[in-house]
């Protein structure tokens, strides 16, 4: 089995006609914490998501551990931290409940519940400080704490492989700095991360590569570009919210920060 | 009076009747509620009356009729929904219609049929229960819970975060057309005892009673169960008091009395709740609120 996590060769993706992703080249190797930069509407969401078999590629192929999604049977080998506003359907779900679900893949059907799940289940609420609330209803948590629920609910899975889709869009500075934590304890243990990023903010320090994609393509691909002008003077907390989609006219470059010139 | 009445075999047969749709709709209705699906109930029930006149259109029993038509009927609500059309909407009321007038038409031209035999489908007749009804409500139970418990922990993620249950592997179609499949046999089950037209209030209420009061998803299932239970048996107690009260109606307005009263106890204890979490912890500024 290829330990490359991840690995897409001219992958194209048009929804309804308008191309998307226009042919990325984009592999992954064990141990890398890539972060997927751009404007809004620069197909870095589709991207991962068509990295997981979560959106069909329209050209090109992608494959998950050497195999395409859809063949793809280790998912246990993935923890997948989508970008969410709210967690929850109709019916409240305890925070344990929403973390222990990240532990299904690894569940075969007519098993009880192990200690082993458990155990990762409670590591994984000790990791995002959330222990506390393990009882109360995930629906009365803050959008920042609701953010973490679904951060613990992929380290329960104890998974090779991070994808995260935007973490930390509009989550508090202290979940930031956890989810920095959080990622420095996951370079340590050997994972492997990819993850969507409006901005770096506190995150900076562990991203070892940065793919910056402009209107579907990978317009810069290697070390993690530097923030500059006011984004970089320190303590600078660079939260605002998201342009609308039309608004996304600077963009960002290697001799830019990877937000295009500073507003 | 009830001792007498459980020695009578209609009562009896009643009674198994309103016992099993108690439990079995509420535990369904949990994963429908909380994938957003309430109406899915209703649609499949008006798609069954189709099929039950079916029944007696070519003598065989409504019942296993019923099945077949509902489960197809479902499965073709599930294809619509996954397809995630905006025109779904209207496909859906569409079969809904169609469900219902087929079935009405259909039953004025079956040799058997009547209004009092449509009027007993469409709002339960839970007192004409046979035993051979017994049999197959029974049956379908058992699949339905067999259904809860195997596959109860993929059930939950699907219905939390469909997109979650893709990235872990789960069979996704599959499982979205096993709830599917599951709530047209609950249909089914419950038909002879609320009637179609009522059917989802029992998959739905409950659901919507428990969670005044619960926190998380096991136990709201498992309180829904019991409402759903002291709903259908309490409902069918009422009924035998005067012949004039409808069995079916009574349960319903039985569980939306609970329903009321679980607004009122929840209200306190979700203002206990509030208080408590923010002594433990002051909410943050968060850039959504900002915005």
């Amino acid at each position: 089995m290829s330990e490359t996590a991840f690995a897409m060769t001219g992958g194209r993706v048009s929804y309804e006609g308008k191309p998307v992703l226009r042919g990325i080249d984009l592999t992954v190797r064990p141990g890398e914490v890539v972060a997927l930069l751009g404007a809004n509407g620069s197909g870095k969401s589709t991207l991962v998501r068509a990295l997981l078999g979560l959106t069909p590629l329209t050209g090109g192929q992608t494959l998950v551990y050497g195999r395409p999604p859809a063949r793809f049977r280790d998912w246990w080998r993935i923890g997948y931290v989508p970008q969410r506003l709210q967690v929850g359907g109709g019916v409240p779900a305890t925070v344990r409940e929403v973390v222990a679900s990240g532990r299904i893949a690894r569940q075969s059907r007519l098993r009880r519940t192990s200690a082993a799940d458990r155990a990762a289940v409670s590591d994984a609420l000790e990791a995002v400080r959330l222990a506390d609330r393990a009882g109360d209803p995930v629906q009365s948590l803050s959008g920042g704490q609701q953010q973490r629920v679904l951060i613990a609910r992929a380290l329960a899975g104890e998974p090779d492989t991070y994808v995260m889709d935007e973490p930390t869009a509009g989550v508090d500075a202290e979940t930031q700095r956890l989810l920095a934590d959080t990622l420095s304890g996951l370079v340590g243990a050997g994972k492997t991360v990819v993850l969507v990023a409006h901005e770096l903010g506190p995150l900076e320090p562990v991203i070892t590569r940065g793919v910056v994609i402009r209107e579907g393509r990978v317009a810069h691909d290697g070390r993690p570009p530097r923030p500059e002008g006011d984004c970089a003077r320190p303590g600078h907390e660079h939260q605002h919210p998201h342009a609308p989609e039309h608004v996304t006219s600077p963009v960002a470059g290697p001799l830019t920060g990877w937000q295009g010139e500073p507003s | 009076m009830i001792v007498e009445l459980l020695q009578e075999e209609l009562f009896q047969l009643a009674l198994v009747a309103a016992l099993l749709v108690g439990l079995c709709a509420p535990a369904v209705g949990t994963f429908i509620v909380q994938r957003r699906l309430s109406l899915l109930g209703d649609g499949i029930g008006h798609v069954a009356l189709t099929g039950v006149a079916l029944g007696f259109l070519t003598g065989t029993a409504p019942v296993l009729t019923a099945v077949l038509v509902s489960i197809a009927g479902a499965v073709a609500i599930e294809l619509v929904r996954a397809r995630g059309r905006t025109s779904g909407d209207v496909a859906l009321a569409l079969m809904f219609y169609g469900g219902i007038a087929g079935g009405v038409l259909l039953m004025a031209i079956a040799p058997g049929g009547s209004n009092a035999k449509l009027n007993s489908y469409l709002f339960g007749a839970i007192a004409s229960v046979t035993v051979e009804d017994i049999w197959v409500i029974g049956a379908l139970a058992a699949a339905v819970i067999a259904v809860v418990l195997i596959f109860g922990r993929e059930l939950f993620v699907l219905c939390q975060d469909e997109e979650m249950a893709r990235a872990s592997g789960l069979p996704v179609r599959f499982l979205s057309l096993l709830i599917a499949v599951t709530a047209a046999l609950t249909v089914v089950i419950a038909m002879r005892v609320v009637g179609l037209l009522l059917v989802s209030a029992l998959m739905v209420i409950p659901v919507a009673t428990s969670q005044q009061l619960t926190r998380g998803f096991r136990t709201t299932m498992g309180l829904a169960m019991v409402f759903g239970v002291l709903a259908s048996v309490g409902g069918l107690l009422a009924s035998t008091y005067s012949s004039r009260v409808p069995p079916g109606a009574a349960i319903v307005l039985l569980a939306l009395a609970g329903f009321v009263l679980a607004l009122g106890v929840g209200k306190f204890v979700r203002r206990g709740r509030t208080q408590e979490s923010t002594l433990s912890e002051r909410p943050k500024l968060r850039v959504e609120e900002v915005a």
